[in-house]
């Protein structure tokens, strides 16, 4: 379990190594970042001035190998546009996309787990049949365009909610926080249906199938011939032998929600990372976006070690078997 | 003989299809007495399982009971439903499935699903349950039961995981088994322990078991009396000892001679020609005619006959009555 554990990380560093490559080298293509930081009226001197001072005229390697070296201790540069660390930029953004994404995973999580076990057990109901007719529509409309829909509906017409921003935020000194406002919780609304319908779909159709599979195992028709009670039979045998292919799965929805946050945040104009990124792009704000990624890929794989890890504590079959004193 | 614990008669399990009714059992009946093991032997898709489904309540629909009775202690259950059918599975009446790999939820340990069982059906506590499981463990032949109560099914051998799974069957004391081919996924060294575990269960317990097979040998080494069936249809019924010297139906005597023996030194295994109708399918007549040696032109024409056409034994209008030579 140790080695297991100590391979991983080892795995996920290397990960991390080439995520940042790739990234890295993309931006090279981006654009050039001293159009923008220099005024009309610049001079080629000012231009070479900057580019030494960026380290920009060193070979790619170099400057990624800098990166690196800096990244390692936790200091990512400045921004080109706002000329402040970007680690405290990001810090600084990061509880507004954090708490939208963990709002939306926590409702995606709920929802679709409730709602997958209950088209399962009623497979053919009116209801369950309703609903897995609505969730085509949260599985194939874009995100954004949720996002629109609800603004439409639930800002312009009927006035509810509002329609971009954080609301009210109370400072906690490190964090920033919406949840302990009206219009602060309000606000979170709109965006985190936005942002978790899709995961919340997708999950509920993962542990429908999942479900259905496993009520027509063997061991289900062994609970039933033992006279257990149905609901024994659907949540203590069939949920616990679902919940294995769902947490991989889930795992990974719950990273891609943070990352697809981009287009919820833009949609609503939330002041979280997401945002930040795309600005970023528009202004090749190379160290905010070279942060920005390797922050998203930590978290990937961050949660990818979680869901290993969490294997173990589900399935027994995966345990070291210590007592192996097999039958004969 | 006693009353009997279990009776089936005149069963009959419809399954409405786009083509008309089939009928995977039709008008069957059978006894069963405490201690005592019934046979019932037959071709894949015979509807020996279907039967035993049945009997237990396990259908799948839209497969029922279109007709017949089953009677428990003489009390008909082929009614109940619902809460009240859930008590008397598990707790009167037991199934053994036939694979033991796939019977036990592979998450739990076989100590929960022990207990679980246990306190489902009887009202005690659960350190008692617990005490029970391990009881109903050692019955069944565990060893070190201690150490593997807590074990989960992936720790055990198979022949040990079909004894865990009996132990289930058992555990809260029913009076009726059906074990559905117990020992067909096992190797062939074990399956003789596991006929025999449950040959001592029954007799030690007064169980009546309902032995569902393919394998006549297994039921010639186990069961007390046998029920052949065929096309969904009962062929024979009687006393394992008479039907083994002198089967009266040509289908008894086809699938006694089909089993392997090493004493006939024969280079290949017999057969019956021809498979079973299928079920939307059925000959005109009796159903086994287009396979059977004896055919006469009653039986293309005559309406199917029943065992009474024998004195209760075959359901055949010609039936052998001395041993055929082999």
């Amino acid at each position: 379990m140790l080695a297991f554990t100590i391979r991983r990380v080892g795995q996920s560093i290397l990960v991390l190594l080439v995520t940042g490559f790739v990234a890295f080298s993309m931006f090279t293509y981006v654009g050039d970042p001293i159009d923008n930081m220099l005024g009309q009226e610049r001079t080629q001197a000012d231009i070479e001035r900057l580019r030494d001072q960026l380290g920009l005229d060193q070979p790619f390697f170099v400057q990624y190998w800098n990166f690196l070296k800096e990244a390692a201790q936790g200091n990512f540069g400045l921004s080109y546009r706002q000329g402040r660390p970007v680690g405290e930029i990001l810090v600084e953004r990061l509880p507004a996309t954090l708490e939208l994404a963990f709002v939306s995973g926590l409702m995606a999580l709920i929802g679709g787990i409730g709602l997958g076990i209950f088209t399962a057990i009623r497979k053919s109901g009116a209801l369950s049949s309703s609903i897995m007719a609505l969730s085509l529509i949260g599985v194939s409309l874009p995100t954004f365009l949720i996002g629109v829909l609800l603004i439409y509906i639930f800002a312009v017409e009927l006035g509810w909610l509002p329609s971009f921003g954080r609301g009210q935020v109370v400072d906690l000194g490190f964090w920033t926080t919406g949840f302990l406002t009206v219009s602060g919780l309000k606000a979170l609304i709109l965006p985190a249906i936005t942002l978790g319908l899709y995961q919340m779909t997708l999950i509920m159709r993962l542990v429908r199938t999942e479900m259905l599979e496993v009520l027509r195992t063997d061991y289900i028709r062994f609970a039933r011939a033992r006279g257990l009670r149905e609901r024994a039979i659907n949540f203590r045998h069939a949920l616990k032998n679902t919940l294995v292919p769902v947490i991989t799965v889930t795992g990974l929805q719950l990273g891609s929600i943070i990352a697809f946050a981009i287009i919820t945040e833009t949609v609503f104009q939330w002041p979280g990372v997401g945002l930040l990124f795309i600005n970023a792009i528009q202004f090749v704000d190379i160290p905010v976006m070279a942060a920005y990624l390797m922050m998203i890929s930590v978290m990937f794989v961050g949660i990818n070690l979680i869901v290993d890890l969490l294997y173990f504590a589900i399935d027994p079959r995966l345990r070291v078997d210590r007592s192996a004193a097999k039958g004969h | 003989m006693t009353d009997p614990v279990l009776s089936v008669q005149g069963l009959t399990v419809e399954i409405p299809g786009r083509r008309g009714i089939l009928r995977p059992v039709d008008d069957v009946s059978f006894d069963i007495a405490a201690g005592e093991i019934l046979g019932v032997v037959g071709e894949s898709g015979a509807g020996k399982s279907m039967t035993g489904n049945a009997v237990i309540g396990l259908l799948d629909p839209p497969a029922r009971i279109s007709a017949g009775q089953v009677m428990l202690k003489g009390e008909p259950i082929h009614t109940t439903k619902g809460d009240a059918i859930r008590r008397i599975r598990g707790k009167r009446m037991g199934m053994i499935f036939q694979d033991p790999l796939t019977s036990l939820n592979p998450l739990l340990t076989i100590g929960d699903q022990l207990t679980e069982t246990i306190l489902q059906h009887l009202d005690v506590s659960e350190p008692e349950a617990r005490r029970r499981a391990m009881t109903a463990l050692d019955d069944v032949g565990i060893p070190a039961v201690e150490d593997r109560i807590d074990s989960y099914p992936h720790q055990f051998s198979g022949g040990m995981r079909q004894r865990v799974v009996i132990a289930l069957a058992l555990c809260a004391e029913p009076e009726v088994v059906i074990a559905d081919e117990p020992t067909t996924a096992l190797d062939v060294s074990v399956q003789a322990q596991v006929l025999a575990l449950l040959k001592r269960l029954c007799r030690e317990k007064g169980l009546a078991v309902m032995l569902i097979t393919h394998d006549m040998g297994v039921i010639a080494e186990t069961a007390d009396r046998v029920a052949v069936m065929y096309a969904g249809r009962m062929a024979e019924l009687g006393p394992v000892r008479d039907v083994v010297t002198v089967a009266h139906h040509p289908y008894t005597a086809g699938l006694m001679a089909s089993t392997p023996d090493a004493s006939r030194g024969e280079a290949r295994l017999r057969q019956i020609p021809g498979s079973m109708p299928r079920l939307g399918n059925l000959p005109a007549g009796c159903p086994f005619h287009p396979r059977c040696d004896r055919v006469g032109e009653k039986c293309r024409h005559d309406p199917r006959p029943d065992l009474s056409v024998d004195g209760g034994r075959a359901a055949c209008w010609f039936p052998l009555t001395e041993k055929a030579e082999t």
